[in-house]
């Protein structure tokens, strides 16, 4: 009876395990073991070369660092613009304001949109030549101001994170809405009886009660912008020249440019390692601050 | 390829009334999508019995290694080889695998020309006169073509538009002036490692997109733009000139079938080599070795590349015929990209490959110079860093 019942446990969990196994875990097992071939994805002949993709990406390919470093920029502008404002209008948003379910929905609508067309809307408004925002500039007075903003390379990458931002925040807002609401409220009103002012009410009771939330929003933005590409691809494809280059853009390059597949797989391992290392160092900072508060 | 899809559902119709054999043709955009698909396909060995391949020689030449792809070479010599000697020469030549190829392939041709393309500069007529300019004079020197680009800049017009942001097509240009200030056989020598990137000859070719952009002949952004919008640009009169395919015929005419353009051959820069274009190459087609249907396929390709086909599908789509019998046929647009195909030549025909690693710093490093990010001197240096990085990687 215990071995029938035993059996049909596993019977239940053998599709899941199944499909685990076979879209998760043989793909990831192979991606690894790729790493360590050359191989150009069509001759079924693969040459071992060790961990010489690793040693390769480690100390030879300077643009798969200077992607890593532009995608960490867009990263840092997320983290802090895009957070800072999903955090304000999620503040505004929890107060007793008029209109507020409006704007809940207003400020999630970028997040649904599809990154092909966001990327390409936003390509549209910023172009050199017909953009919406140069058309505004010359009007306001500010022709000089005008520019290709997405060519040039002093303006691509920050425009980049800026359209980042835009499209990302209401993510945040979302989640710092939903951390605002499970506050109680009489904590607020007690503070007030006790004679806190807006400052104090923050730092003390706010602030200290949001941290894990924030700490949250954080790595899901460090995840969400360094793994980002869709939106670049459509806005500028990399360039110009490689200052729109971030990592999953050199994945791409590596397999459909110069089918280098083996190559592809250890840059891949090697972010996926990074991406989890940051992860880390968040959480433990997060909570290190929540401890200090 | 999906702008073609009622020409070809068209021809697949006639077909099957024909022969009574039913042919589908599945097309696909984006054409990475399709690229993707097609090393997906052969992976998996369920490839059609037709398919295309987009990308490198090198990658057609994998194709054929591991087995996927028909020789068509007996095919074509069948009845004293008037098949093969139906196609522009240049055409199959990309489709061939000569003797002593560096791919090792097999020598043989395995690929049918569907059609072809040259890739020309492009003028507007209407703002030639606004620029006080002759219209049935475009520039004949590299000279020429930098006064007429600071006309352009004072007159605050936009000058050359292209889809640089990809950079096979930048590459392209370089190629051309590569050719003609160098010759063929110095370019080979390049890529087999005997010249360095960083001969002055190089350095000249470099040098000529930084006049280009100093003298005001590039447009606002051209580094990140996609071709779509440099043709939306041109077609709309927004842009003096244009660098693009012949596909371009079937586009403008879509876009604004008032335009009034005229095809040139790139500016002549010395006089030792003459001036050469990129051309010969389009859509081909092979036959999937693993096919149970290999005959019916070849059969298939023979009536789609003979003459009534052929012109059907150049009117229908304004794309270059590969059937040499078709090429006297063709309206006029058409015409004015073909009358200078003895003048093309393209990667594909040279029997060497250049690294892929290497042609992205060479159109990267180009973007830069554009940008005035770098000069043509330290570009040349970071390729032929990166040339001797790949060479020395390829011996290990």
């Amino acid at each position: 009876m215990k071995l029938k019942s035993i059996l049909e446990n596993y019977i239940f969990v053998f599709p899941a395990t199944l499909i685990f196994v076979i879209f998760y875990l043989i793909p990831f097992i192979w991606v690894f073991q790729l790493g360590l071939y050359e191989w150009d994805g069509i001759v079924p002949a693969k040459v071992f070369v060790g961990l010489g993709n690793f040693k390769e990406i480690l100390f030879e390919d300077r643009i798969w660092w200077d992607s890593m470093r532009n995608a960490g920029y867009i990263t840092l502008i997320a983290l802090t613009l895009q957070n800072t404002l999903a955090f304000l209008l999620a503040w505004a948003c929890d107060r007793q304001m008029r209109m507020k379910n409006f704007y809940r929905v207003l400020f999630f609508i970028p997040p649904v949109l599809s990154e092909v067309v966001v990327g390409l809307v936003w390509q549209w408004i910023l172009d050199g030549h017909y953009g919406l925002l140069n058309g505004w500039l010359t009007y306001a007075g500010f022709p000089a101001l005008a520019r290709s903003w997405l060519s040039d390379p002093h303006t691509a990458l920050t425009t980049v994170a800026i359209v980042h931002c835009w499209k990302g925040f209401g993510w945040g807002f979302l989640i710092f809405l939903a951390g605002l609401q499970t506050i109680p409220r009489e904590l607020y009103e007690a503070a007030r009886v006790d004679g806190a002012n807006a400052w104090s009410t923050f730092k003390n009771i706010m602030l200290p009660l949001m941290m894990p939330v924030a700490a949250l929003v954080a790595i899901l933005t460090i995840l969400g912008t360094m793994q980002g590409f869709v939106m670049i691809i459509a806005m500028t494809d990399g360039g110009p020249a490689y200052h729109t280059q971030v990592p999953v853009l050199r994945i791409l390059a590596s397999m459909r440019g110069t089918s280098r597949f083996g190559y592809a797989c250890a840059q891949g391992i090697s972010f996926g390692f990074i991406l989890v290392a940051l992860s880390f160092i968040q959480y433990r900072f997060s909570r290190w601050t929540r401890d200090s508060a | 390829m999906t702008d073609r899809r009622a020409a070809f559902d068209e021809l697949a119709r006639r077909y099957e009334a024909r022969s009574g054999v039913q042919v589908k043709f599945e097309l696909y955009a984006p054409s990475d999508a399709y690229a993707q698909k097609v090393r997906a396909a052969a992976q998996g060995d369920n490839l059609p019995d037709i398919f295309g391949i987009l990308g490198e020689k090198q990658d057609f030449a994998s194709f054929i290694k591991a087995g996927h792809i028909l020789d068509l070479t007996p095919s074509m010599q069948a009845e004293a080889g008037s098949w093969q000697q139906s196609f522009v020469p240049k055409a199959l030549a990309l489709n061939e695998f000569p003797a002593g190829n560096s791919y090792g392939v097999t020598p043989g041709i395995y690929a049918v020309p569907i059609d072809i393309m040259t890739i020309q500069m492009l003028f507007n007529k209407d703002l030639f006169k606004q620029l006080g300019l002759d219209p049935e004079q475009p520039p004949q020197t590299f000279a020429e073509f930098l006064n007429i680009g600071r006309r352009i800049k004072a007159a605050g017009m936009q000058g050359l538009v292209s889809g640089w942001g990809e950079v096979w097509m930048v590459n392209c240009l370089a190629n051309n002036f590569a050719f003609h200030i160098m010759g063929r056989d110095k370019v080979l020598a390049t890529i087999r490692g005997e010249v360095p990137y960083t001969d002055s000859d190089w350095v000249k070719v470099f040098g000529l997109f930084k006049e280009m952009q100093d003298s005001g002949l590039l447009a606002d952004g051209v580094v990140t733009m996609i071709n779509k919008n440099a043709e939306r640009l041109f077609a709309n009169g927004k842009a003096v000139f244009a660098f693009n395919g012949s596909w371009c015929v079937n586009v403008y005419k879509g876009m604004n079938p008032g335009l009034n353009y005229g095809v040139m051959l790139p500016p002549r820069i010395a006089d030792k080599y003459p001036v050469s274009i990129w051309g010969g190459a389009g859509s081909s087609f092979m036959v999937n070795t693993r096919s149970p249907k290999k005959a019916e396929a070849v059969a298939f390709l023979q009536w789609l590349t003979a003459r009534d086909q052929q012109l059907y599908l150049s009117g229908a789509t304004m794309s270059l015929p590969a059937n040499k019998d078709c090429l006297a046929e063709i309206p006029e647009a058409l015409n004015r990209f073909a009358r200078d195909l003895e003048l093309s030549t393209h990667p594909n025909t040279w029997g060497i490959a250049e690294h892929p690693q290497v042609l992205e710093a060479l159109g990267k490093g180009i973007q830069s110079i554009i940008i005035a990010e770098k000069t043509p001197e330290q570009v040349a240096s970071e390729v032929r860093k990166v040339k001797e990085r790949q060479t020395a990687r390829r011996r290990q």
